[in-house]
C-alpha cells in the first residue's frame, strides 16, 4: 500500500466524481443526538451526535476499539442483542426516535439495513433464496420477485456472475461474491439507510473495488454509513468522514467534516495525527 | 524459456508423503484406538452371543417367530419339549406402536422446550430448568413407570376415552371393548415423557451452537424471533434434533420396566392404540425370563436379537435422514 499523506488522500477525495444528489431518495436521513453506549459497567461510547443526510455516504474512521462498530450497531438497534448492552441518547430516523417506547424494532431494521464485516449468507438457502430471504423473514408480500431478484443483484454488481447459478448454494461463492450477495440481500427489503461495518476488510483488492463501485451506485438512492480501517477507502467512497477516538476511556467522535477537508485541513490535532498515520 | 520446455518432460508420479510420529504420539494413538475399538468389540460380542443362543429358535420357528403371536411351550413329564409355539408378532407391533406414539408426542414437545430454553428463558430460571431437565434425563425408568401407573394413568385414560368418543371413526382410535386401561396409548405417553428430557437436552445444545453471525444477519433483515428461528435455527439444528429423537426412539423401543408397569401384555396383535392390550419385546423378555426353561430362554434371546437388529435399522435410518436433511443447513 502506498504511503498516505493527507494531501494525497484529499486529492483522492476531490478527484472522484462528485455525487449528484439522487432524485428519488428513500427517506430523509438519520441523526443521532448524544448517544452513549455501555457494555455492563464499561462506558464505551460518549456523547456522539452526527447527522447523516439522505443520499450521502459517511465514513466512520478511527483506531480499533474506539467504538465505531458499537456506534454503528446503535443505529439499527443491533446493539441491544448483547445482553449487557445499555444506551442513552436518541437516534432519529425521519425525525422519529427509533428507541421510543412501543417501536416495532423489526420495522426499524427493515428501514436500516446492515452488512457485516464477515460475509454471512444463509448456507441452507440458494443464492436466489438468500437475496429474497428478507421478504420471508420480515413476512413481506411481494408479487414480482424475479424482477426484484435481478435488480438487487444488479445493484450489488453480482448479477452477471451469478445469473446462471441462482439455484446454487450461497456458500459456493467466493468471499467477495458472498459479501456482494449480502449487500443484495440487504437491498431486497428496500432500506433507506445501509450500515456497513468494514465490509471489505476480509476481501481481496478486486472485490473491494467492486464493492466500492456498488456503494457509489447505491448512494444515489439511499443513505450509507460505512466503518472502514482503510483511509484510502474513506477518501474514495465517502462524502463525509467522522473520526472516532478513545484515549482509554469511552470513545468520542472527535471531528466530522466533508471528507476532502478531513484529509486536507482537519481542525483537531488528533485527527491530523491519525490521518497522517502518526498513530492508529 | 526453460519453463515451457520442461512442460513436455515426463510428469513425475506423486511422491508418497510419510512422517515418523513421536513415541508419545504412538502410545497415545494406541490407547485411543483401544478405547475406540472397545465399544465395537462389545457390540460385536453381544450380537454374537444373541445369535449363538437364539439362532436355532429362528430356524425352528421360522418366519412365524415374528408374525405369530403366541407363547406356549408344552413340556412332557420328563421335561422334554412336546410342542412349542413361539412368536413375538404382537410384541413387535406393540413396540412399534408405543415408540411411534412416544416420538410423535415427545419430539415436538422436546423441540419446543429446547427453543424456549435457548431463546426465551433468561437468567436463573434458565439455569434451574436446564439442570432439572438434565437430571430428569438420568432418572431410572422405573420411576416413570410408577408415576405413570399410580398418577398419570387415570388422566390418560380420560383423554383416551375422549379421543375414542370424538375420533373413534378412525380405525386407529377405535376399540373392540371399552377397556382403556394399560393401553399402548398410555404406555406411549409415559415413554414420551421419559424421552422428552434427553431429546430436549440434545436439541438445546445444538440450538445453542447456532452461529451468531447468521442469527444477526436474520435480525438485521427485520426478522422477528419466530422467523429467525425458522430460517436459521431450525435448518442448522435439524440434524441434531433428528439425532436426539433417534436416541429417544432407541430408548423408547428398548424400554422394559416403564412399559411393563403401564402396559397390559397380551399375546394378540392389536393396532388399536386406545385398547388395553399390547406388549413390547423388551418387557416380554422381562416377564418371561424368570420362569423360562432353557428352550424358552433361547427364544427370549432370539427376541433380543430381533430387537437388536431393529435398533440397528432405526439408527441406519437416522443416518440416512441426517444426511438427507441435516447437512443442508450447516
Ligand atoms: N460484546 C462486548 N462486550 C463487552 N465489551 C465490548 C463488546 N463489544 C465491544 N466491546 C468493547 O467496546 C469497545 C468498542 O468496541 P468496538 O465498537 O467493537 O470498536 P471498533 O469497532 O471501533 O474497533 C472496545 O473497548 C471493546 O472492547
Ligand atoms: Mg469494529
Amino acid at each position: 500500500m502506498q504511503t498516505t499523506t493527507p494531501s494525497s488522500l484529499a486529492s483522492v477525495a476531490n478527484n472522484r466524481d462528485q455525487r449528484v444528489p439522487g432524485t428519488n431518495l428513500l427517506g430523509t436521513g438519520l441523526e443521532t443526538r448524544g448517544v452513549h453506549a455501555w457494555f455492563g459497567k464499561k462506558h464505551v461510547l460518549s456523547d456522539v451526535s452526527l447527522d447523516f443526510a439522505a443520499g450521502t455516504v459517511t465514513a466512520l474512521i478511527g483506531p480499533s476499539g474506539c467504538g465505531k462498530s458499537t456506534y454503528l450497531r446503535t443505529l439499527n438497534r443491533m446493539h441491544e442483542f448483547i445482553p449487557t448492552a445499555a444506551l442513552a441518547g436518541e437516534v432519529l430516523l425521519d425525525g422519529q426516535d427509533i428507541y421510543a417506547p412501543g417501536t416495532d424494532v423489526t420495522k426499524i431494521r427493515l428501514k436500516v439495513g446492515m452488512v457485516f464485516q464477515k460475509p454471512n449468507p444463509f448456507p441452507s438457502m440458494t443464492i436466489g433464496e438468500n437475496v429474497l430471504s428478507g421478504l420471508k423473514l420480515a413476512q413481506l408480500k411481494k408479487s414480482n420477485t424475479d424482477d426484484l431478484l435481478e435488480s438487487c443483484l444488479m445493484r450489488a454488481g453480482l448479477w452477471s456472475e451469478v445469473k446462471d447459478r441462482l439455484g446454487e448454494h450461497g456458500g459456493s461463492l467466493s468471499g467477495g461474491q458472498q459479501q456482494r450477495l449480502c449487500i443484495a440481500r440487504a437491498l431486497a427489503v428496500q432500506p433507506q439507510v445501509l450500515l456497513m461495518d468494514e465490509p471489505c476488510s476480509a476481501l481481496d483488492p478486486g472485490s473491494t473495488f467492486r464493492i466500492e463501485e456498488t456503494i457509489s451506485e447505491l448512494a444515489k438512492s439511499m443513505t450509507i454509513v460505512i466503518v472502514t480501517h482503510n483511509m484510502q477507502q474513506a477518501a474514495r467512497v465517502s462524502d463525509y468522514t467522522a473520526f472516532f477516538l478513545s484515549d482509554g476511556g469511552p470513545g468520542v467522535m472527535v471531528e466530522t467534516a466533508p471528507t476532502s477537508r478531513i484529509f486536507s485541513a482537519p481542525v483537531d490535532k488528533r485527527t491530523e495525527d491519525y490521518v497522517t498515520g502518526r498513530f492508529g | 524459456m526453460t519453463l515451457l520446455e520442461n512442460q513436455s518432460a515426463a510428469i513425475p508420479a506423486p511422491r508418497e508423503i510419510t512422517t515418523k510420529p513421536r513415541l508419545s504420539d504412538q502410545i497415545f494413538r494406541a490407547i485411543v484406538t483401544l478405547g475406540g475399538m472397545a465399544s465395537l468389540v462389545i457390540l460385536g460380542l453381544i450380537a454374537l452371543f444373541l445369535s449363538l443362543k437364539g439362532f436355532h429358535i429362528l430356524t425352528e420357528e421360522k418366519f412365524s417367530f415374528i408374525t405369530e403371536s403366541r407363547w406356549e411351550v408344552i413340556t412332557g413329564d420328563t421335561g422334554n419339549i412336546e410342542e412349542s409355539n413361539l412368536g413375538i408378532g404382537a410384541m413387535l407391533v406393540g413396540t412399534f406402536l408405543s415408540a411411534l406414539i412416544a416420538i410423535s408426542v415427545g419430539v415436538p414437545i422436546a423441540v419446543l422446550s429446547a427453543l424456549y430454553l435457548t431463546f426465551y428463558a433468561r437468567g436463573s430460571a434458565k439455569k434451574i430448568l436446564i439442570s432439572l431437565i438434565d437430571l430428569m434425563a438420568a432418572f431410572p425408568s422405573l420411576l416413570y413407570g410408577f408415576w405413570g401407573f399410580f398418577v398419570f394413568m387415570a388422566s390418560a385414560e380420560y383423554w383416551a376415552k375422549l379421543l375414542n368418543k370424538y375420533l373413534g371413526f378412525v380405525p386407529f382410535f377405535d376399540v373392540p371393548a371399552p377397556i382403556f386401561e394399560r393401553s399402548p396409548f398410555i404406555a406411549g405417553l409415559v415413554l414420551a415423557i421419559m424421552i422428552i428430557p434427553i431429546t430436549t437436552s440434545i436439541s438445546r445444545e445444538i440450538f445453542d451452537q447456532t452461529p451468531l453471525d447468521r442469527v444477526q444477519a436474520a435480525y438485521a433483515l427485520g426478522a422477528s424471533k419466530l422467523s429467525m428461528i425458522r430460517a436459521v435455527v431450525i435448518p442448522y439444528g435439524r440434524g441434531g434434533v433428528i439425532g436426539g429423537a433417534m436416541l429417544g426412539l432407541g430408548r423408547a423401543m428398548g424400554e422394559t420396566v416403564a412399559v411393563y408397569t403401564v402396559l397390559n401384555i397380551v399375546y394378540q396383535i392389536n393396532w388399536q392404540v386406545l385398547f388395553g392390550a399390547g406388549g413390547n419385546v423388551a418387557s416380554l423378555i422381562l416377564l418371561k425370563f424368570g420362569e423360562a426353561g432353557p428352550y424358552e430362554v433361547d427364544a427370549l434371546m432370539a427376541a433380543g436379537l430381533i430387537l437388536f437388529i431393529l435398533t440397528l435399522l432405526v439408527n441406519a435410518l437416522a443416518d440416512v435422514l441426517i444426511n438427507r436433511f441435516g447437512k443442508k443447513g450447516r
